[in-house]
């Protein structure tokens, strides 16, 4: 078994090493991890240091970004806003890959009667406009950070868990398995010791392209005003305090704009390559 | 049509409106255009953020509604260009020496839209399809007061009243419905509401769901026919998509913000194009606190709060100079305003003396105020969805935070904000707005008999002598006796420090060029809207 | 087959039942109730008037006999009235925006196959080149971008700077006077924008898997037999690989349909739109449940009704699966 894993990702890593579009998207994610690791260090000011006799002003040597509608410095909120954006994202994704993975392993490895309710519980979620449930929840309870990251996981599990299932079905079936439960494990032990490890790979992929679709999601939300609730600076709520100034205060509106545009790209960029790195059909 | 804007003042939801304002500043026309001669025909477009939810005045409190049945309907009488009371479908009124009666002497000739006769009956209908308590309105109030109504013939209506009310000539400034098509039947599912007939200067034409409504110029309209043929809503939801149209010219007439008043739309490109106005609005935003809340029982702490928050800033970082500062609930301008009030100015030492006064001397390891080993922390709800409220919270916070409080900010949408916080009593300190009338009758806001769940003094200000100048107030009137009883409040208030009374924004209306006949008054510029014209050879629709 | 269908058809009405269960409590999790918005702190109403309205609206009767009249009225299609003040039914504010939503959709979804196929296909052919990259990048990009950035910068610069498109909304003033030709032209220079902005965004779902499918199948043992016959390479790609690389893309406009009757909430509210992702947002905002509930109910039963045709429409075309 773990030579086998070794070999698995020593391939894997070779593979993801010579697609140049997913190490550029890598790269970009690994700054950003330190971006906002670094936030405070980084930023030139409080980010919610508000100057009301400086609003609105453009980029300077003083403001590289310029400053936003209540005098504060924009390259620091849009580096503080990094730390928010990824929160964001990493949480829900965390939650989606939870519930994706529970369900899709237990479905898969049971089948039957629970595989069934589970999959039709799968199928109802999916018949929703996700975009509008989560629009309703935040909505009804209140936009806070955690009731956003909350939502957008719970809205987002239904793909990992057909994935899941599906690797789950098969892996099921293979030898190891068989002779696992002859020497007794229980179900929990086989499931989580032996099944959940080898279905990582659609897991990796989904969560990387998940994160992307929440910092975007966020944004969304942050337009209709029910996204990460100011003076708490995230991309998205950044970004649409300078929707109403894109004709003269163009500094407001494209920092942010490029940050998520740059982020959403680099994680799609690298989900794609892990998949590519994954998929035994596409031959490199 | 001014007189339905009345209702306005129930409306505190940030809207488009270009009447109500008062009466002191001096309007700056911004550019006077060459008035060519006046001509019928065209048409303007108004940007509109909401869609309006019923077209019959009663039933609707937003104010995209209202704005569109102003144009359609009438009331008996309404507010002229220096904000007196006249008559509007009354030719005259007659009130008896002791104030209790009103005669209303109704214009002759009057047609509704479908050409029925306009009479005393429709006036008794709108009476009493307003106080019927199965009529979902919000406006059932004032009628209550009265206590009979009679029309002694088809032009004559007669009011009598209970006990002297000050507001009740003003309350008939609502819109007259038509009883010929509603009269035995349930109002709320009237075909009305999407399809409305009135009196007013502009019959209903069309209404397309999500993107405008079409109204045409009444030819037959009492006061003659508008030079405007067409005056059509727009509803765009987005506030940058509508300041885009207005500069592609698609859209006529809209609200700016302050910023867009200040720094966009300044070139010479925009002058030639558009007139620009600006006067205050009759609105004032204000911090109010929780009075049975322990934090905010000691007048002292109140005090603070507004000696430690700068006006100005707010005003400059927030409204970019659009706007004044408030001081107490009745806006500058109004004959019942109080021009000396002592207001508290910025000042955060004396701020911090004060508190020191009221036992917040120490600090924590984090520089916040402790007093018996609790922090002085507080949360400023405000409701989603108005843009400068939040910009304001921010601002305050910081200031705040200088003096040693921690203040966090919640935004919370409209519905479970009422719900849940302000009827509960489940708050601290709100950041909110009122929208005034006319009538400086406040009883409902600061009378201590209304701070019952969903009443609207919600932050329990009691005071027996605002109770009793309150009614005083209202019950008499004499103007001498209005304004001592009035200016009396005002200083009680500025003492007390209920509030903090922040700032009364301005109204930034702006017209396209191609629209002649704006006369800017006290009323604002929608009071002579029928007047307004564009000349042939501008005419573009 | 008719075992199929009627197996499929037997699954729906669980479905339908789980459907109103969620929609009903979704819409109950929230503390607020629909009557504040009428009389929001509004100086002049009274304690009375708002219990007034409360029972009006039947909220004063306990959650299960509200949900049970619901789902009654749900079986006769009676969708309920508006809690707005217009209190007009459902089902007509529904009529009147669906067929907006539905069609600019439709036609964003046709444009997005239109360009996704080709481009899918150019990728997979010119594997691993620069033109693939580029490609990758230029997708990916239109994923990335949020909406209503990109909608409003389109907005300024062909709206306002250029003055060569309408802003927003469906029609100018003055169509209704317009001849056919015009008023369609007039609306296709309105749709151009917001089209072109919903078709971006999914480009690269739809691209890339038309990639992977494409080259799926070009490894496959019979497109090297058809080469190795001698095939011209146009052959073998458009002949033989193309036909079954489409196949999969039945399921994925299955998949689509959520979004087609979702609509974007988004750009509906930037291009002033009147569409159901408009009429969903307001029902949200002023706690108008019977609308909120009914968008919801009606969104996922037309999904469903999607779902299930092409999943037929697959099984039709994919012999492998009509016994199955």
């Amino acid at each position: 078994m773990a030579f086998k894993h070794t070999y698995f990702y020593s391939v894997f890593w070779q593979r993801l090493k010579c697609n140049r579009l997913a190490m550029v998207g890598g790269w970009v994610v690994a700054l950003l991890f330190v971006v906002s690791l670094l936030a405070p260090l980084l930023a030139p000011y409080d980010p919610n240091g508000i100057n009301a006799w400086r609003v609105l002003e453009p980029p300077s040597w003083q403001h590289w970004f310029g400053t936003d509608e209540l005098g504060r410095d924009v390259l620091s909120r849009v580096l503080y806003g990094a730390r928010i954006s990824l929160k964001v994202g990493f949480v829900a994704v965390g939650i989606a890959v939870a519930i994706g993975t529970v369900v899709g392993l237990v479905s898969g490895y049971y089948s039957g009667i629970v595989d069934a309710g589970l999959m039709r519980v799968v199928d109802i979620m999916l018949c929703f406009p996700a975009f509008f449930l989560i629009l309703a929840v935040i909505t009804f309870l209140e936009p806070s950070i955690w009731y956003i990251m909350m939502v957008i996981g719970l809205t987002g599990w239904m793909g990992v868990a057909r994935l899941v299932r599906a690797e789950t079905l098969s892996i099921r079936e293979m030898d190891y398995i068989m002779a696992a439960r002859c020497i007794g494990c229980s179900n929990m032990r086989i499931i989580f010791r032996h099944i959940l490890p080898n279905t990582v790979s659609p897991i990796l992929v989904s969560a990387t392209l998940g994160i992307a679709g929440a910092i975007l999601t966020e944004s969304a939300l942050s337009f209709l005003g029910i996204g990460v609730q100011p003076p708490t600076p995230s991309w998205g709520n950044i970004l649409t305090s300078g929707k109403d100034y894109i004709e003269f205060a163009w500094w407001l509106s494209l920092f942010p704009g490029l940050a998520i545009l740059v982020t959403v790209l680099a994680y799609n960029l690298l989900g794609e390559g892990i998949r590519d790195a994954l998929d035994p059909r596409v031959k490199g | 049509m001014i007189a339905a804007r009345w209702l306005m003042l129930l409306v505190v939801i940030q809207a488009l409106t270009v009447s109500a304002c008062n009466q002191s500043t001096p309007i700056p026309k911004v550019s006077e255009a060459k008035d060519g001669k006046p001509a019928y025909g065209d048409a303007i477009i108004e940007g509109t953020i909401g869609e309006a939810s019923t077209l019959i005045p009663i039933l609707a409190s937003d104010a995209s509604s209202l704005s569109v049945a102003g144009q359609i309907y009438n009331g008996l009488v309404k507010y002229d260009k220096d904000l007196n009371i006249v008559g509007d479908l009354a030719q005259s009124y007659d009130i008896s020496p002791d104030g209790l009666t009103i005669t209303f002497h109704l214009r002759h000739g009057v047609k509704w839209h479908d050409g029925a006769p306009f009479t005393a009956r429709d006036v008794l209908y709108t009476y009493r399809v307003t106080i019927d308590p199965k009529t979902p309105t919000a406006y059932a109030e004032d009628f209550k007061q009265v206590r009979n109504i009679t029309a002694p013939d088809e032009y004559t209506v007669r009011v009598t009243y209970g006990a002297p009310f000050a507001p009740a000539l003003a309350s008939w400034g609502s819109s007259i419905l038509p009883s010929h098509l509603l009269e035995g039947k349930d109002i709320t599912k009237s075909p009305l509401s999407r399809h409305p007939v009135g009196t007013g200067p502009y019959r209903f034409k069309e209404w397309i769901a999500g993107q405008k409504i079409v109204l045409e110029s009444n030819h037959d309209y009492f006061e003659g026919r508008p030079y405007i043929d067409r005056y059509i809503y727009r509803i765009i939801p987005d506030t940058s998509t509508m300041y885009m149209e207005l500069k592609a010219g698609t859209v006529d007439l809209m609200n700016l913000t302050p910023v867009q008043y200040v720094r966009q739309t300044t070139g010479a490109d925009f002058t030639a194009r558009f007139n620009k106005y600006r006067y205050p609005s009759s609105g004032y935003v204000y911090m109010g606190y929780n009075l049975r809340h322990p934090l905010f029982r000691d007048k002292r702490v109140r005090q603070a709060l507004t000696a430690a928050i700068d006006k100005d800033e707010i005003i400059h970082g927030v409204l970019f100079g659009m706007g004044q500062k408030a001081m107490g609930p009745i806006v500058p301008g109004r004959w019942a305003y109080n021009p000396h009030i002592k207001d508290i100015p910025y000042d955060p030492g004396h701020a911090a003396e004060l508190l020191a006064q009221a036992g917040w001397t120490q600090k924590n390891a984090d520089g916040i105020l402790v007093k018996d080993g609790k922090p002085f922390s507080f949360t400023i709800l405000t409701n989603q969805g108005n843009q400068q409220r939040l910009l304001t919270a921010q601002i305050v916070q910081q200031r705040l935070s200088h003096v040693g409080i921690d203040v966090k900010i919640r935004v919370v949408e409209w519905a479970t904000f009422l719900k849940e916080f302000v009827d509960k009593g489940n708050f601290e300190v709100v950041l909110l707005g009122w929208n005034t009338s006319q009538d400086p009758d406040m009883y409902d806001v600061w009378h201590s008999s209304k701070t019952n769940p969903g009443e609207l003094n919600f932050i329990g200000f009691k005071n027996p002598e605002v109770d009793r100048l309150l009614v005083e107030g209202r019950s008499t009137f004499d103007i001498e006796k209005r304004k001592k009883a009035y200016y009396r409040i005002q200083d009680i208030l500025a003492d007390e420090q209920p509030y903090t009374f922040l700032y009364v924004p301005d109204a930034l209306p702006v017209v396209s060029s191609r629209i002649h006949g704006i006369k800017p008054a006290p009323a604002g510029i929608g009071y002579n809207q029928i007047l307004w014209y564009v000349p042939k050879t501008e005419q573009v629709y | 087959m008719a075992t199929y269908l009627v197996k499929r058809i037997l699954i729906l009405i669980p479905l339908m039942f789980g459907i109103t269960l969620i929609t009903f409590s979704v819409i109950h999790l929230a503390p607020g109730e629909p009557v504040e918005m009428q009389v929001a702190m509004n100086p002049k109403v009274t304690k009375e008037a708002r219990d007034r309205l409360r029972k009006f609206y039947g909220l004063d009767k306990p959650l299960h006999v509200q949900y049970l009249n619901w789902v009654g009225k749900l079986v006769r299609l009676d969708l309920g009235r508006s809690f707005s003040p217009d209190n007009r039914p459902v089902v007509d504010k529904i009529k009147e925006r669906l067929p907006i939503t539905l069609s600019l959709n439709i036609i964003a979804l046709l444009l997005e196959f239109g360009l996704a196929v080709p481009i899918g296909i150019l990728a997979a052919t010119h594997r691993d080149t620069w033109l693939d990259k580029g490609i990758t990048i230029f997708v990916f990009i239109g994923f990335a971008v949020p909406t209503f950035w990109l909608a409003l910068l389109l907005m300024y610069f062909f709206g306002v700077k250029l003055n060569w498109l309408p802003i927003s909304g469906l029609h100018s003033l003055g169509s209704d006077s317009f001849g056919l030709v015009h008023y369609l032209w007039d609306m296709a220079k309105h749709l151009l924008m917001p089209v072109l902005v919903a078709s971006f965004g999914s480009l690269a779902g739809l691209s890339r898997y038309m990639r992977s499918s494409m080259l799926n199948v070009i490894g496959q043992d019979y497109i090297t037999t058809a080469r190795a016959k001698g095939l011209s390479e146009r052959v073998v790609i458009y002949k033989h690989a193309l036909r079954n690389a489409l196949l999969p893309l039945i399921t994925l406009f299955g998949f689509s349909i959520p979004g087609l009757i979702g609509g974007s909430v988004i750009f509906e509210t930037i291009y002033a739109i009147p569409g159901m992702g408009q009429l969903f947002y307001q029902g949200v905002m002023s706690r108008d449940y019977p609308v909120v509930m009914g968008i919801l109910v009606i969104g996922a039963m037309l999904t469903l009704i999607g779902n299930l045709i092409a999943d037929v429409s697959y099984a039709l075309a994919d012999p492998r699966i009509r016994h199955g």
